[in-house]
């Protein structure tokens, strides 16, 4: 198989995408980069992305594989239909480059993403931060009499809202991981 | 049987495993162990540069003319920086060659060391791909796995940096044959389904045309040949790119010149009304498509292509054909030769009165002159004088180029080497070094303007010293001609920084150099002079005056249609707006 990943017979295949490519509409694509984990390869992902003006929105890399020495680089971008084919067939036609999935064409996809939020405050505000860490399912991992650090996983739009009903009770800071994401089904 | 030796040997060994005969450098401290195995050695042969940019060029002539990986060596820091223009120049056109840097030793890497860039990180936007090796152990390997990557696919340069200590320690060499097959193996062959449904455009299309490009050249000869097979068959016709020249021979019948912002009449109009057009190896840039919207509006689009981002990036197209070019067109001729050889009889013959009708324009024709040479009459009495010889073409970046390509023709492919992509002014000269150390009894001309002629003019000592008989031709119109062009054009006429001030006088330059330098400035002396240059056992510079203001036509002002072309200075009045002005 190519490194594109390009399933035979499919219709909806990267570079041979039959959508209308002048169409400017925006869209947002989750990317997995398999890639063989040797010195400078971040960059040279990064700075594809940066060199050609494309934009990341956010970019998790770890190794997946010890024996093999191979990362998972899961990248969220947004662009037209012609620029995300650019960005794979560029990405797929790097030397260190073993595969390119695109989790958004592919179907389903799980996105989970981990953050950690220090919230400080007293009274009224402190108990209403942890009803809705509750809520939330967000785990309190650390805590002075005056903050909590509370650890949350979920998607970022989760994220995003845990956030907005912090900022009044004491927000202080947010630590997020990005994106990590798995198509769903075997 | 394992051998062990030292990094430096190891280079040396990898190389002449690999066949190479020539490497272009310069030394430096960083890679004089490397220096000192080259010189306990006869195989290879150095190539002993004057600037790190002359080698990179150097060996692109010489990867352009032979098909082989061109191979240059330079030093750490300053040397390596010096190679990047030339390695930008290589990954825009194409062409594949394996660079070796070196580096300060691994453990001083980081410390601001003498000498020390960060040679990986500033050329890796520049480069196909590019390793810095810190053990020993892996640096056979590596060198082998560069050769693969820079032939590969889409051909480029890599680059490989060594740091010192690398190449004075001891390792076991890796044979080519022992390194582990590497995962990155382009597809060569095309989808049947695809190359099929092409087979059924082309055999009921109208107004077909074949708008050819680099990629054939890449693909080697045999693309050539079966490009040549498949036009002569169909009786389609073909244009190509500046990139392609040569690919089918400029006196082949259904030949319609080069295409593009300086291209043909007949090759623009073609493909403007084409309704199907192949792409075969070339990349839509911006010189060919003019206005995105606008191109070719009324055809479908065919495009064989080694590399996917290729595809689709500019235009998009109806039948896109992932492959090498040589095996794509095989296959294609196969399954159109099975299927009975049809094509539209009827409607190529309207097709071909159209294009004879666009031909009859003659967009080539300028005013003659029986007082000055004109750059047009200098390119047709060389190739009048010179057809027919084992030539060479290099040029340098400008209107003579663009002249060149249009006046100069190309019978088989390698046979011209310019500076497409990135329009690199002072390729010229080198690139011409490199061409004639693999052609040693060829006559290599580099066609110049003589400001890009002074940009890398010292490789005249390189010329010298090696015995290169290479001839310097030197349009000389005492300005940047092409940047004049596009004052006069785009704006009003003010001529900021266009001139070339206080040139060199060329003949004396040449004696100071050793070789022959030949002025020439009256039309009726021209065919002499230039015999002389071709006749002189060795390098020429031949500063040809010729008309200070002459423009180049055939222009598709930027942002233009192919049918909105400028055809001589009559047609240039207001012609570009702000809009246009903008463009490149
Ligand atoms: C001053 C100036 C003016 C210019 N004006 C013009 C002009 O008027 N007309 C013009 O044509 N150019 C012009 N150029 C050159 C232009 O900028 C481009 O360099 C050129 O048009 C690109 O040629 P190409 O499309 O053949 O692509 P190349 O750069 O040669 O690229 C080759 C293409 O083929 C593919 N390929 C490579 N190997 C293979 C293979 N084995 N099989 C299949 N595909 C393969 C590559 O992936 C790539 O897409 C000008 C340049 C300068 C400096
Ligand atoms: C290194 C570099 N710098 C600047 C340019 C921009 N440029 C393109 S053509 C040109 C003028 C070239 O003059 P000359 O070599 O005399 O050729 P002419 O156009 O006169 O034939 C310039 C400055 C370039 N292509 N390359
Ligand atoms: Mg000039």
């Amino acid at each position: 198989m190519s490194p594109l990943n390009i399933k035979k017979g499919s219709t909806s295949h990267s570079a041979y995408d039959l959508r209308d490519p002048y169409a400017d509409v925006s869209e947002a694509h989750t990317l997995a980069v398999i890639v063989d984990n040797e010195a400078g390869v971040l960059a040279r992902v990064i700075g594809l992305f940066s060199g050609r003006g494309y934009n990341i929105d956010s970019l998790t890399v770890a190794e997946v594989d010890h024996t093999g020495h191979l990362s998972r680089i899961t990248i969220v971008t947004h662009g037209t239909p012609q620029v995300i084919t650019q960005i794979k067939a560029l990405l797929a036609r790097m030397v260190p480059v073993r595969a390119v999935h695109d989790l958004t064409e592919a179907g389903p996809s799980v996105q989970r993403e981990l953050a950690l939020f220090k919230v400080a405050g007293k009274g009224e505000h402190r108990i209403e931060a942890l009803r809705l860490a509750e809520i939330f399912r967000a785990h309190v991992v650390d805590s002075t009499l005056e903050s909590f650090v509370f650890e949350m996983t979920g998607t970022p739009e989760k994220i995003d809202s845990f956030a907005e009903l912090m900022r009044p009770l004491g927000l202080r800071e947010i630590a997020r991981t990005g994106v990590a994401a798995l198509s769903r089904g075997a | 049987m394992t051998q062990t030796m030292t990094g430096a040997q190891m280079v040396v060994k990898a190389l002449r495993d690999q066949g190479v005969e020539v490497v272009f450098g310069y030394p430096g401290g960083a890679v004089l162990p490397i220096y000192d195995e080259i010189f306990q050695q006869n195989d290879i042969r150095h190539i002993l540069v004057r600037h790190e940019q002359g080698a990179i060029h150097m060996a692109e002539g010489y990867a352009r003319s032979t098909g082989k990986v061109g191979v240059a060596l330079v030093t750490s820091g300053p040397g390596a920086t010096n190679a990047v223009t030339g390695l930008v120049d290589a990954l825009m056109d194409s062409i594949p060659l394996v660079v070796l840097t070196g580096q300060v030793p691994t453990f001083m890497i980081g410390t601001d060391g003498f000498q020390e860039a960060d040679t990986v990180g500033i050329t890796r936007p520049c480069t196909k791909m590019n390793w810095l090796v810190k053990d020993t152990a892996k640096l056979s390997e590596t060198i082998h796995l560069a050769f693969h990557v820079a032939k590969s696919g889409r051909p480029g340069p890599v680059l490989i940096d060594i740091p010192k200590d690398v190449q004075f320690a001891d390792a076991d060499y890796v044979a080519k044959e022992k390194i582990k097959v590497s995962h990155y193996q382009p597809k060569l062959k095309g989808d049947i389904d695809q190359i099929t449904r092409l087979v059924e455009m082309i055999e009921t299309a109208e107004r077909p045309i074949l708008y050819t490009g680099g990629g054939v050249i890449n693909s080697g000869p045999a693309a050539s040949q079966l490009l040549r097979e498949l036009a002569e068959a169909t009786g389609f016709p073909v244009t190509s790119t500046l990139m392609g020249l040569g690919a089918y021979p400029a006196s082949g019948k259904n030949w319609l010149g080069m295409l593009g912002m300086h291209g043909l009449y007949e090759a623009n109009l073609a493909m403007h009304g084409c309704d199907l057009m192949i792409n075969i190896g070339a990349r839509f840039d911006d010189r060919i498509t003019g206005r995105v919207k606008d191109f070719s509006p009324n055809s479908k689009k065919a495009h064989i292509d080694i590399d996917a981002s290729s595809i689709n990036k500019v235009v998009h197209v109806d039948v896109p054909i992932l492959g090498d070019v040589g095996h794509v067109l095989e296959d294609l001729l196969r399954i159109w030769k099975s299927r009975g050889r049809k094509v539209n009889k009827a409607g190529l013959a309207a097709w071909w009165k159209q294009i004879n009708d666009w031909r009859a324009v003659k967009c080539l024709t300028y005013k003659p002159s029986t007082t000055t040479i004109k750059p047009q009459y200098a390119l047709e009495r060389l190739e009048a004088l010179t057809k027919g010889m084992d030539r060479y073409i290099t040029t340098e970046v400008g209107q003579h180029q663009m002249w060149a390509a249009q006046f100069l023709g190309f019978e088989a492919p390698n046979r011209w080497m310019t500076s497409g992509g990135l329009g690199t002014m002072g390729y010229g000269l080198p690139a011409s070094i490199g061409v004639q150390i693999a052609h040693p009894e060829a006559l290599v001309i580099n066609v110049a303007g003589e400001a890009s002629w002074l940009m890398n003019m010292q490789e005249m000592g390189t010329a010298m010293q090696f015995r290169a008989p290479v001839k310097q031709f030197i349009l000389n119109n005492e300005r940047l001609g092409m940047v004049r062009q596009w004052q006069e054009l785009l704006h009003g006429e003010r001529y900021s920084q266009s001139w070339s001030e206080s040139l060199p006088d060329f003949v004396k330059l040449a004696e100071a150099f050793g070789c022959k330098g030949i002025q020439c400035k009256d039309p009726k002396d021209l065919d002499d002079a230039i015999m002389e240059m071709i006749r002189y056992d060795g390098p020429v510079i031949f500063d040809c005056l010729v008309e200070k203001h002459e423009n180049c036509f055939p222009m598709i002002p930027s942002g233009k249609p192919h049918n909105e072309m400028l055809l001589g200075d009559a047609d240039t009045q207001g012609v570009i707006g702000a809009k246009g002005a903008v463009l490149v």
